[in-house]
């Protein structure tokens, strides 16, 4: 096995809380919630488990790891800006949230790059800093018990764009051999689970938007379930290359000059790129290593609006959003911030901003909403996971990252959106918003662990 | 003009299903039958048939210069951007 690559049994010191003593049944919530009988220690009542995040890694074009992601999210940093690849000329969209002077030379060798498309690169680079910070090395039955789910719309465009270019382009007739194994959508979980030697459920799901909430949502259930121990979940993209733009540029829902959630001057959405990987894990056996525990997930929920292909609906994104309060055993008064969908689109934010509205009623008004897109862009397959963070970030830090690039309200979309600038504010449970195009809504809760 | 005119029904015409004489110059694209998915594929076949490139960002569809409120304001933008290209 690989574990010997699973380097830093400790997390880092900054990330750590000597002292403090996990798991403990202390706050007058949680012995609320012992009274219910719904939860005892890290087992519930129905025999369900519990679920720690105990690492995170991400890379995406705020940051290449965690700790510069969030500095870029407290400073409402935009990491927006002119594409830089062949052809950028040739298109009407050139701006994205693109990984700047990306030289897999820095964190791969050769043999390595030959067989990593840059979606697994991401994905591994997020993979590599989300397991050092767990401190889990996956040998014996904990491997066996250990799995990976990861979300991407289009697993290895940039390997089919250079591989088409190559045959229709130059007319060549040869391609590289490793071109299936490259553009695979399951290609980086699998790279992860030959890493880290994970040897239980592995796979990808691909729900266009959705695609990390759907991992990371099923990632939960497994290890709620009993099924693994570990998960390794999120999600990444690659998709900022000629024809991955070009693609998008056909639906007119682009905008060539920035990425304005909830604002009533917004034009469309932008593209990013990037991944963000984290450990989910069983309560028990995290807080028995004395692992340090970053938030609970404790609700998902998805469905299907059955209606349209592209328009969101109000109704869909309601149902999941009340579903995974639900499934949370969550009262809506308890959600201080959700990680909004919010793509800068007209028709998404204001069919967000209506779902939102009438899934908490007098509290919408109370709680706070920000689109994280307008800082990193829109990561598509790999963007549920890049928005976790800024949950996190909330639940563990008390910073509410921004929704930056507002300038005027929009009556449709009146809910504290955080316009602009960070914020403080503690906060208890959140919830992350994913609607894909396709008509699938996927919405992960957390709370503070 | 009236060829560029009669091919824009027929392209309009084709995407709602309708039988070019049906269409009338002051109906919007709604009234047409036309959904903002359809108005992105017609766009594209205004386009493809007369070789010009059409400003239209769908997230601000009465911001664009290129007007969409009826059929005949699709036929004069489409005609306009024809003669600018000769």
């Amino acid at each position: 096995m690989n574990a010997k690559k699973a380097k830093g049994e400790k997390p880092p010191k900054s990330e750590r809380k000597p002292g403090k003593v996990k798991g403990k049944v202390k706050s007058a919530t949680k012995i609320a919630r012992t009274v219910l009988g719904r939860v005892i220690m890290g087992r519930q009542a129905n025999g369900m488990r519990r679920v720690a995040i105990t690492g995170m890694g991400t890379i995406n074009a705020l940051g290449r790891d965690v700790p510069s992601t969030f500095a870029a999210m407290r400073e409402g940093r935009c990491g927006i800006g002119p594409l830089d690849f062949r052809d950028v000329d040739r298109l009407a969209i050139r701006i994205g949230g693109q990984v700047r002077d990306w030289e897999p030379e820095t964190y791969f060798n050769r043999q390595q790059i030959v067989l990593y498309d840059k979606f697994t690169q991401f994905t591994l680079l997020a993979a590599r800093e989300a397991v050092e910070q767990s401190g889990l090395i996956f040998e014996g039955e904990l491997g066996l018990r250990s799995g990976v789910v990861l979300g991407t719309a289009a697993g290895g465009m940039n390997t089919w764009d250079e591989n088409y270019r190559t045959v229709y382009e130059e007319g060549k007739n040869r391609v590289h051999p490793f071109v299936v194994p490259k553009l695979m959508n399951n290609a980086a979980c699998s790279h992860v689970s030959m890493e880290y030697g994970l040897l239980g459920p592995s796979f990808t799901v691909a729900t266009a938007c959705a695609s990390s909430n759907h991992a990371m949502g099923l990632a939960f259930n497994m290890v709620r379930s009993g099924a693994a121990t570990v998960m390794l979940t999120g999600g990444s993209e690659a998709m900022l290359c000629f024809g991955g733009v070009k693609a998008w540029e056909g639906l007119r829902v682009m905008s060539k000059d920035a990425c304005r959630p909830f604002s009533a001057t917004r034009n469309g959405m932008v593209q990013g790129e990037g991944a963000g990987v984290f450990v989910f894990e069983d309560w028990e056996h995290a807080v028995a290593r004395g692992a340090d525990i970053l938030a609970e997930v404790v609700g998902f929920s998805m469905c299907a609006d059955a209606q349209d292909i592209v328009m969101p609906s109000a109704i869909g994104a309601e149902r999941a959003i009340t579903g995974a309060m639900q499934d949370a055993h969550m009262r809506p008064e308890e959600v201080g911030y959700i990680n909004a969908h919010g793509t800068g689109t007209a028709a998404n934010d204001k069919t967000e901003c209506a779902a939102v509205a009438h899934a908490f009623g007098h509290h919408a008004d109370r709680l706070m909403i920000s689109s994280t897109k307008s800082m990193h862009g829109h990561l598509i397959g790999g963007t549920g996971a890049v928005e976790l963070l800024a949950c996190i970030m909330a639940l563990r830090e008390g910073v509410i990252a921004p929704t930056i690039g507002y300038e005027e309200p929009d009556p449709e979309c009146a809910l504290d959106v955080v316009p602009n600038e960070a914020r403080e504010a503690r906060v208890e449970a959140v919830l992350s918003n994913a609607f894909a195009f396709g008509g699938l809504n996927a919405v992960i809760a957390l709370r503070k662990a | 003009m009236t060829e560029v005119r009669d091919r824009i029904i027929q392209i309009i015409a084709e995407q709602a299903m309708l039988d070019p004489s049906e269409l009338k110059l002051d109906m919007s694209p709604q009234e047409i039958g036309i959904d903002s998915l359809g108005l992105v594929e017609s766009i594209f076949a205004l386009e493809e048939a007369f070789d010009i490139s059409v400003p239209f960002n769908a997230n601000e569809p009465e911001k664009s210069e290129f007007d969409i409120s009826s059929l005949g304001s699709i036929i004069a933008a489409v005609e306009k951007l024809v003669a600018e290209k000769a």
